[in-house]
C-alpha cells in the first residue's frame, strides 16, 4: 500500500448529454482499474478520441460536466492524507492542487496568458500554494528556474517574446515550482521539434527523479514512451487494454493493438513495408460489442464479438485484455542499436 | 531528360518593422533543387520550425515571391506574374497538402462540396456524372470511395481518414506534382503510416512526384528518395536519402539525427543528447561556406575557415 500513490478502482466516466428530450451517452472512460506508484513515470497511449484526455481529467480532478463519474473510485495517497476524487469536495481538491497534484498543460501559447509578465504568472500559479511571501517567495522560484536552466529575466518576459521550447518549459516549471508527488502531463511535446522535443523531454525526467514524484505521461508517440516511461498502458476505446514494463511492451506485446502500434514506427535504417492498421477508431457512444477492437483485430474469432475480456495478468507486472494473448506475436525484434 | 521543377539560388527576405526599426529575415537562402518528370520520386525537407521549409513551399506553390532566384515548373516561371488562365492550369498541376486536415476542409459544409468545387474549377467539368466519376476517382487511390465519404462532414470522419479526402482533393485535377507540408505531423501515430504508405504508392503506382516537408526523419528515411536538410534557412546537406540519414556529415544533421527518438533501447530512458554537438551545429550557422559534392553523391555545406 505504501508504494502506490494512486489506485483506480473500476472507474466510469460518462458524458451524459439530454438535447430536447435526446439522451446521448458518451463512455469515455469504462471500467479502469490502474494503480501508479511512487516515483514512476507512467506512460498512457491510445489515439485521439480514445477517452485518454477524459481519463486524466479524472486524475485531475476537473471534472465537468456533462463529464460524470458514474462508478469507482480513484483513490490517491498524498502526504498530507488520502483524497478520492469521486467524493472528495471542492475545498479538499482545491487543498491539494499544485501542492501536491500537478498538471503540465499541451498547447504553452493558450496556457500562459499573453498579457501577463511570465513572472506574474507564477505569482498567480504558486504564491498562495506555497504560502510564502516576498524574499522567501522570490528565492524559491529563482531557485527553481535555476534548477530548470532558465534564466531568471525570464521572469520579466512576456510569453510571445519565447520560443516554443522555453515556452514548454515555462509551463514545466510552473507545474513543478511546488514540488507536487503526482505530476500529469498530457503531450507536453507534440507540437515541439525533435532537438526541443528530446531537451524538454529530459527535463521532465530529471525533474521527476530529483523530486522523487509520480508523472503520467500521455502522448500517442510510442517512440515517447519507450524514451520515457517505466511502465506504459494503452487505452483502446475508453478501456485499458495492456499495460506493462515498457520494454516488454515493445518487445513482448501481449495485445494485439500494441504489437501494431509498435510495429508501425518508421526506423531510420529501416525501409521494410510497414503495416497500416484498417478502419477507424469506434466511436465511443456505439462501441462495438464483445472487445471493442475486435472489428480491427488480425486475431479476432467469434468470442470476441461476444464477451468481454478482462484485464488478466500474463506475466509478471504485466496485464493484457485478450482472449488470444498467448497467440501475440511480437512484430519486431530487439534489434543492436543501430546509431552507436 | 526534361525537368518538372527547376528551383535555382532561390531566396527570400522578410522584411519588418517600419521606416525606422527596420529588421530583415533571411528566410531561404540560395536554395537549388530539380526534380526531373521522368522519374517521380518523394523529395523530403526537412528542418525545424524556423528553417525555412515552409517559405520554399509556398514560393514552389507560387504563394510567395522569391526576393532573389528563379523557379520554374516544366520551363515556365513560377514566380511571374501571369494571366488568370495560365495561373489556374499552373495551380491544377502543383497541387498542395496541408497540415492540419480540420482546418484544410470547412467544417460547416459537406466533405465534397470541397472535392466537387475543385474537380469543376480545374477540370471544367459541368455535369454532375463526370463531376462524380473524377470525384469517385481521386477517393479510389487514396482508399476511400465517393458513397463513403458524400454529405459526411468533417467532424464525423478520423483525422486520418480527413487527411485522405484531402490528399483525394489534390489528386482531383491528377497533378505530377504535390506538395504537402507536414502532412502527418497532425494525424495520430498508429494512422501516420496509412498516409505515409499513401504518398509511397501514389509515387509507385501513379506516377506522382511529392514534394515532402517534414521534421520526422524516421518517416522520411522511410518514403523518400532524396531530401534536404535546411538549418535557418540554409541547405546544409543535400543527397540521397539513405546515404544522408545512414551518415550524416554536417554537424546539424548529425544534432537531429541524434536527437531521434529511438526504441532501441526502450525503457532504458537515455535522454541525453551531446551537448557538444549542439554547440558545435549552431556555431557552424554564423560562419560563411559553400555547398561541396562528396563523393558519394551528397552535398555539405563546409565553412570556408574549415576548410
Amino acid at each position: 500500500m505504501t508504494q502506490d500513490l494512486l489506485e483506480v478502482d473500476g472507474l466510469k466516466a460518462y458524458y451524459q448529454m439530454n438535447y430536447f428530450g435526446v439522451e446521448r451517452e458518451v463512455r469515455a472512460v469504462d471500467d479502469i482499474t490502474m494503480t501508479i506508484r511512487k516515483n514512476e513515470i507512467y506512460g498512457i497511449a491510445g489515439e485521439s478520441s480514445s477517452g485518454k484526455t477524459s481519463l486524466i481529467r479524472v486524475l485531475a480532478a476537473a471534472i465537468r460536466p456533462p463529464m460524470r463519474i458514474v462508478a469507482g473510485s480513484v483513490k490517491y495517497d498524498f502526504k498530507n492524507g488520502p483524497m478520492d476524487v469521486a467524493t472528495a469536495s471542492e475545498a479538499q481538491i482545491e487543498s491539494v492542487r499544485w501542492k501536491h497534484l500537478s498538471y503540465i498543460m499541451q498547447g504553452s501559447m493558450s496556457v500562459l496568458n499573453p498579457v501577463r509578465r511570465i513572472g506574474k504568472t507564477f505569482e498567480d500559479f504558486a504564491k498562495r500554494p506555497l504560502g510564502l511571501s516576498g524574499e522567501a517567495y522570490r528565492a524559491r522560484v529563482l531557485n527553481h528556474l535555476e534548477r530548470l536552466k532558465l534564466p531568471a529575466s525570464l521572469l520579466n518576459a512576456y510569453p510571445h517574446e519565447l520560443s516554443g521550447g522555453m515556452r514548454q518549459r515555462v509551463t514545466i516549471g510552473l507545474a513543478t515550482v511546488c514540488h507536487p508527488e503526482f505530476v500529469i502531463a498530457d503531450e507536453p511535446t507534440t507540437a515541439l521539434d525533435v532537438v526541443v522535443q528530446k531537451e524538454v523531454l529530459g527535463l521532465i525526467r530529471e525533474i521527476q527523479q530529483d523530486m522523487g514524484s509520480s508523472v503520467v505521461f500521455v502522448t500517442h508517440d510510442m517512440s515517447v514512451h519507450a524514451n520515457m516511461a517505466d511502465r506504459v498502458g494503452i487505452i483502446y476505446a475508453g478501456r485499458l487494454v495492456e499495460e506493462g514494463p515498457t520494454r516488454q511492451m515493445f518487445y513482448a506485446p501481449k495485445h494485439p493493438y500494441t504489437a501494431h502500434l509498435v510495429a508501425s514506427l518508421p526506423r531510420i535504417g529501416d525501409t521494410a513495408q510497414r503495416p497500416a492498421l484498417e478502419g477507424r477508431p469506434p466511436s465511443l457512444a456505439n462501441p462495438p460489442s464483445g472487445c471493442r477492437f475486435h472489428p480491427r483485430c488480425p486475431l479476432a474469432i467469434d468470442k470476441c464479438k461476444t464477451e468481454v475480456p478482462p484485464l488478466n495478468n500474463v506475466a509478471n507486472d504485466h496485464r493484457s485484455a485478450c482472449w488470444r494473448w498467448e497467440d501475440v506475436k511480437p512484430l519486431v525484434a530487439p534489434q543492436q542499436p543501430v546509431m552507436a | 531528360m526534361t525537368t518538372l521543377l527547376d528551383v535555382r539560388n532561390v531566396s527570400k527576405r522578410f522584411t519588418m518593422g517600419g521606416l525606422l526599426s527596420r529588421r530583415s529575415v533571411e528566410a531561404v537562402q540560395d536554395a537549388s533543387l530539380s526534380l526531373s518528370s521522368e522519374r517521380p520520386e518523394i523529395f523530403t525537407i526537412i528542418g525545424e520550425s524556423g528553417s525555412g521549409k515552409t517559405t520554399l513551399a509556398r514560393m514552389i506553390l507560387g504563394l510567395e515571391r522569391p526576393s532573389g532566384g528563379e523557379i520554374s515548373f516544366r520551363g515556365k516561371m513560377v514566380s511571374q506574374r501571369v494571366s488568370r488562365q495560365e495561373r489556374l492550369e499552373f495551380m491544377a498541376n502543383v497541387q498542395p497538402v496541408f497540415q492540419n486536415p480540420f482546418e484544410a476542409f470547412n467544417p460547416l459544409k459537406e466533405i465534397d462540396r470541397y472535392l466537387e468545387s475543385t474537380a469543376k474549377r480545374f477540370l471544367k467539368l459541368h455535369r454532375q456524372d463526370d463531376i462524380d466519376g473524377a470525384m469517385d476517382g481521386a477517393l479510389q487511390k487514396v482508399g476511400l470511395s465517393l458513397a463513403e465519404v458524400k454529405g459526411r462532414y468533417p467532424h464525423e470522419m478520423s483525422g486520418g481518414q480527413l487527411q485522405r479526402a484531402a490528399i483525394a482533393r489534390a489528386l482531383i485535377p491528377n497533378p505530377p506534382l504535390l506538395v504537402a507540408d507536414e502532412p502527418v505531423s497532425m494525424v495520430d501515430a498508429s494512422l501516420r503510416m496509412s498516409i505515409v504508405n499513401l504518398l509511397r504508392s501514389l509515387r509507385d503506382d501513379f506516377g506522382v512526384s511529392v514534394v515532402y516537408i517534414t521534421h520526422d526523419l524516421a518517416t522520411a528515411y522511410y518514403i523518400s528518395n532524396r531530401l534536404i536538410i535546411m538549418q535557418r534557412g540554409r541547405i546544409v546537406e543535400m543527397g540521397d536519402a539513405r546515404t544522408v540519414l545512414d551518415n550524416p556529415e554536417h554537424p546539424y544533421s548529425r544534432l537531429l539525427k541524434a536527437s531521434v527518438l529511438s526504441t532501441e533501447d526502450a525503457g532504458a530512458g537515455k535522454l541525453m543528447t551531446d551537448p557538444g554537438m549542439a554547440a558545435l551545429a549552431s556555431e557552424r550557422m554564423e560562419r560563411p561556406g559553400s555547398l561541396q559534392s562528396r563523393p558519394d553523391g551528397r552535398l555539405v555545406r563546409v565553412c570556408e575557415e574549415a576548410r
